[in-house]
């Protein structure tokens, strides 16, 4: 396994055991602009979104809370939310990632989830759990019907199961991604540990494709 | 040797270091950036004490939350104007080349990447903004990334990336006239949903792609995100060259010579393999308008709404205020707009002009035409599009974002239908409660001057 460095300015949130309960958006394909809206990202900083998360699903018109929306259903808590296939497609905004972890969610259950999205949440500790579509539908139907039913995450043995004792699921996560998750690592602090790789790599390009623009270029674009 | 996908001809030249367990440590030739997915990653750079490590390969604009009009006043929204300022003040502290607004080079970062020259053939290229697929038009790797990536990229010009499957889309045939690229991408992806080509980088290949212009292939891969995939380009060809040879910047370098000779390596080779093959009739593609709450959700203009019990789908039409087995011929329109990173090219000004000369818009509709960038606004301006549109009744706006994600003032009111040139009708993208049916420029332009959902070529064949 490769060696991280850890920056000590950026630490950020370990993942190892979660048993928590669930809130289910049995929707597909929800996109980015409903997760958080265009008109909200005017905004230079990474914090606060979670007020923000599903907004207009969550809010009337009026600006009233939308009473039917699950969010807004008391029943309804925990740090799983499961939802419908595709989740997460749409635009590239890091946004959206914020919102839903600032809001406290910890994990995102679906079927699957848009590449783009899969990658921001796993940059920023989110864990996007991939199940069969039988397993989600199942998930789906009994937590809706029991809002108390725990589940429980378990990402060194990469297991999901609903406790105390009822189904489970293996799931596949990158090896790279999940040692970064576990310790709280990301892709920077590993990219600037390598940077004299990075050198070589643009010198030996250089090199090869002496009039590309891939290395140093003299015009520099 | 073994033949090669144009992707993984790419892909492989760029890979700086592989991790164990599938993880590609990817250089990245060109970074664009703009002012709404940046300041977090600059402001990640500062509190690890890192800077900016090639700020030549990046390339800024400010495009999606500006107005489009009154470009030369100061910005009225304080939260935008303050972002605005925040890139180019980053711009400038890190010595990145920044377009700002009123610059003659200004637009929206996919228009004006390839239209000064910083996209070439055979690059990699990210931005944080997931219509970066835009630039495989020109035989690139292009995706979108999010600000995690920017910082990654602006630290280390790297990424760590998993190699995607490849796709090659075969369009073979001709489009009838009246049909666009637009709606080519358009019936692709009603074929494929919306996320059926997630995990996946395409390649669009076949007659009638060959047979389309730079700013029509750029509408295809613009568009590729939306079935899912990490990004969709199309192999190098005379019609590349002759758009590069157009640009001074690119057709005036000492070395365009011999880079031509090297692009032309950009092509998957015969008998190269992919992933997956799908295979269309252009023929057979009508004008297509969407009906529902995502771009997979389109139809031909003259077809009706299908029927499905999903949760999603019936969620989807009661938005819309649309149901099963409607036709949406004849549906009345409130706003029209033109534009984006989809649709906001000369090509697209051109035929939304041509359709529109000689008719007027009609009173009850609002319409948003919106170029690019500078350059495509001068060059309208230039060809006499302008007055075209003046005469018509219809003004051009400066350019930029505007509706397509109504970051700006540019709303479409709750409950209205807006005729969209863009690439997203999700729920409330152009607007709290909006409503987005998306279709090409020419069908843009008939609900303009109808008023309502009209077939381009009832008002062609005239």
């Amino acid at each position: 396994m490769i060696k991280i460095k850890q920056s000590d300015k950026m630490p950020k949130k370990k993942f190892d055991i979660l048993e928590t309960t669930c809130v289910p958006l049995p929707l597909e394909n929800i996109d980015t602009d409903q997760i958080i809206p265009a008109r909200f990202l005017n905004t230079t900083s990474r914090e606060g979104f979670g007020e923000n998360l599903f907004r207009d699903w969550r809010y009337n018109d009026s600006g009233s809370t939308n009473e039917g929306f699950v969010l807004n259903d008391p029943r309804y808590k925990g740090e799983v939310l499961v939802a419908g296939r595709n989740f997460g497609c749409g635009s590239s905004r890091e946004h959206a990632v914020w919102a839903v972890s600032d809001y406290g969610f910890r994990t995102v259950v679906s079927s699957f989830f848009a590449d783009i999205f899969r990658n921001n949440a796993l940059n920023n500790g989110l864990l996007p759990v991939i199940v069969p579509e039988d397993f989600l539908n199942s998930l789906l139907r009994i937590v809706t019907d029991d809002p108390g039913t725990r589940v429980r995450i378990d990402l060194e043995k990469q297991l999901f199961s609903v406790l105390p004792d009822g189904e489970f699921v293996k799931f596949d996560i990158d090896p790279y991604r999940k040692e970064c998750i576990m310790k709280g690592l990301d892709d920077i602090d590993y990219l600037l540990s390598i940077k004299d790789v990075i050198k070589a790599y643009e010198l030996r390009n250089a090199l090869k494709y002496e009039n590309r623009d891939n290395g140093h270029h003299p015009e520099g674009w | 040797m073994i033949p090669k996908t144009l992707f993984d001809k790419i892909w492989d030249s760029h890979v700086v270091r592989s991790i164990q367990g599938g993880q590609d440590v990817l250089y990245i030739d060109r970074h664009y950036i703009h002012e709404v997915t940046s300041p977090q990653a600059f402001e990640g750079i500062r509190q690890r004490g890192a800077s900016v490590f090639r700020p030549r390969k990046t390339v800024a604009t400010a495009d999606h939350n500006i107005p489009t009009i009154n470009q030369d006043q100061p910005i009225q929204d304080e939260l935008s104007r303050l972002q605005v300022e925040k890139l180019e003040e980053n711009c400038r502290e890190s010595g990145i080349e920044y377009f700002g607004l009123n610059d003659p080079d200004n637009g929206i970062v996919h228009v004006i990447g390839p239209e000064l020259g910083y996209t070439l053939p055979g690059m990699t290229i990210v931005c944080g903004d997931s219509h970066t697929s835009t630039h495989g038009a020109f035989g690139t790797i292009a995706f979108g990334i999010g600000t995690s990536e920017v910082e990654m990229v602006l630290a280390s010009q790297c990424i760590v990336q998993s190699k995607p499957k490849k796709m090659r889309i075969t369009i073979n045939g001709n489009l009838q006239k009246g049909v666009t690229s637009k709606d080519m991408i358009l019936y692709i992806i009603s074929q494929i949903s919306s996320g059926g080509a997630t995990g996946y980088f395409v390649e669009y290949a076949g007659s009638a792609v060959e047979s389309l212009n730079m700013e029509e292939r750029m509408t295809i891969c613009n568009m590729s995100i939306e079935m899912g995939a990490r990004g969709g380009h199309i192999a190098v060809d005379l019609t590349t060259y002759e758009y590069l040879n157009r640009i001074p910047a690119v057709s005036k370098r000492h070395d365009f010579k011999s880079l031509l000779l090297k692009w032309r390596a950009l092509k998957s080779d015969e008998g190269a393999v992919f992933d997956r093959e799908l295979q269309f009739d252009a023929g057979t593609i009508k004008p297509m308008i969407t009906y529902g709450t995502n771009p997979c959700m389109g139809m031909a203009v003259d077809e009706t709404i299908p029927h499905s019990d999903s949760v999603s789908f019936i969620k989807s039409l009661d938005y819309m205020g649309f149901r099963p087995g409607m036709s949406l011929k004849g549906h009345p329109v409130d706003y029209v707009f033109l534009g984006s990173c989809t649709n906001g090219r000369i090509e697209d000004l051109r035929a939304f002009a041509g359709l529109i000369k000689g008719r007027q818009k009609v009173p009850g509709i609002t319409a948003l035409i919106v170029p690019g960038s500078k350059k495509v606004e001068q060059q309208a301006i230039e060809e006499g599009l302008d007055r075209i549109l003046g005469e018509a009744g219809f003004e051009l706006r400066q350019p930029g974002c505007s509706s397509c994600l109504a970051m700006n003032e540019d709303k479409i009111p709750a409950g209205k239908y807006a005729v969209s040139t863009s690439n997203r009708n999700f729920e409330g993208r152009q607007g709290p409660g909006s409503r987005t049916l998306l279709a090409s420029p020419l069908t843009a332009a008939a609900a303009a001057v109808t008023g309502i959902i009209t077939d381009p070529r009832d008002l062609l064949n005239d």
